[in-house]
């Protein structure tokens, strides 16, 4: 009775409801991406700085936030925070507030990278030859930074959709919460539907996240 | 913090350290296998497989591995094919793994140039000799920092193992809360089980680092 299982998918408003459920992982990433190309883009420029205490700070923030899996630090604020400091946070502004710190410490990371691989000759050179500050900034550094930054950007942005779904995991009704609900609701009626429905959103994540490997991979080798 | 609760539930957590360890482990060097494999074919450029090993790589980098678990653990079985919890979880590791090493591995390859491959083949070696004394020990050490930051991110993906009814640590710290309301006690050591276990793999991966980054100081 395989065939069958796809019944469910069709079943009433079942499939807006799945695609509803996609939307909401998108949301949180979408958001989480912004804050944190905008952040990173600050904490990569703190992590030039040749401070001591800030290097130390960054460089501890970024360690402990990558070694960290992402589920761990979503338990950490959406369980830790509320017991230990009564703030209540709904699950899908915890993992808003998880994605970013995660999406700030890898951006942070691109860009220090990005700005320390610009050797320094181009600051002085760009400065002998009379442009102003600004103007080494505008037309020297911050093209040649963005040819540099764009493709990584662009990956975190697919690894950010990827690691959303581990929101379902704390109790946000996205895609899988979605997909759990629907399979249980019809176990009788349509016992087989797991293998059509988990099916389903592994090509809905290939779908979403495909083309912009893509479009990444086509940045990565057009000539700038 | 209830220190007496924390030292009670240690072998809990040392229990579970050690699953998410041994099925990283095994899942890691299944992902090495099947990365050099995919290579392999690549560099060969088998047809056929050479299609296959291009639709594997990208389903794989482009679905979650939560996704994959599902469909491995709750999908098949309705098609018949019942896999064990571990199974599912060193299968799915290996689905995810695999094609992130095989990109490590491409890389390393790739920064081997093409004028040594032709001067070796002139020189009338053969092409397994060059890809064994000549491809190999170059792409690998270039390859070696892709492979362990793989590393680390393949352990920290072991995290969600939980959802396929294996206890590892995520299981502890989840029951822990959900039956004594110990939150901070449990998550503070969910947080050192997974500092211990990946803070000495990411020192070493970058003190490696630097070490081979002395290989490339002659081009």
């Amino acid at each position: 009775m395989q065939d069958l299982g796809i019944r469910v998918l069709f079943l009433g408003n079942n499939l807006q409801r799945l695609l509803g459920g996609l939307w909401i992982t998108l949301r949180i990433s979408l958001i989480a991406v912004a804050c944190s190309i905008v952040l990173g883009i600050l904490l990569g420029m703190l992590m030039t700085v040749r401070n001591p205490v800030i290097k130390a700070l960054t460089k501890l923030y970024l360690e402990f936030i990558r070694i960290m899996p992402q589920l761990v630090l979503l338990f950490l604020v959406f369980f830790g925070l509320t017991r230990s400091f009564g703030i209540n946070l709904s699950g899908e502004t915890s993992a808003v507030i998880v994605f970013t710190l995660w999406g700030t410490a890898e951006m942070g990371d691109l860009v220090r990278g990005a700005l320390i691989s610009i050797p320094k000759h181009q600051y002085e050179s760009g400065a002998a030859i009379g442009l102003t500050r600004w103007q080494v900034y505008h037309y020297i550094m911050i093209p040649q930074i963005l040819t540099r930054l764009v493709p990584p950007a662009i990956n975190l942005t697919t690894r950010m959709i990827k690691t959303t779904s581990l929101v379902s995991l704390i109790g946000v009704v996205e895609v899988l919460k979605v997909a759990q609900q629907m399979i249980e609701a019809n176990r009788y009626t349509v016992p087989d539907s797991a293998l059509w429905i988990y099916g389903t959103i592994f090509f809905l994540y290939f779908l979403v996240c495909w083309p912009i490997s893509l479009a990444a991979k086509k940045l990565e080798k057009r000539a700038w | 913090m209830d220190t007496e609760f924390i030292v009670k539930y240690i072998p809990l957590y040392v229990e579970a350290t050690k699953l998410t360890l041994g099925i990283g482990l095994v899942g890691i060097v299944l992902s090495v296998v099947a990365g050099l494999l995919i290579v392999w074919i690549q560099y060969f450029r088998l047809p056929v497989f050479k299609q296959l090993a291009a639709v594997y790589i990208e389903l794989s980098r482009n679905t979650p591995l939560l996704v994959q678990l599902f469909f491995l653990y709750f999908g098949l079985p309705k098609a018949g094919i019942r896999i064990s919890s571990q199974g599912c979880a060193m299968i799915g590791l290996c689905f995810l793994g695999g094609s992130y090493m095989a990109e490590a591995f491409r890389s390393g390859i790739e920064s081997v140039e093409r004028g040594q491959e032709e001067s070796a083949l002139a020189l009338g070696l053969k092409k397994s000799q060059v890809v064994r004394y000549i491809i190999l020990p170059q792409a690998i050490s270039v390859s070696v920092p892709a492979l362990c930051a793989n590393m680390i991110f393949l352990l920290k993906e072991t995290s969600v193992f939980s959802v396929v009814a294996l206890a590892d640590l995520m299981y502890v710290a989840k029951d822990l809360i959900g039956l004594y309301y110990k939150t901070d006690e449990a998550l503070l050591m969910l947080v050192i089980a997974y500092l211990m276990i990946l803070l000495p793999i990411s020192v070493l991966a970058a003190a490696l680092e630097r070490r081979l980054r002395y290989a490339g100081f002659g081009n």
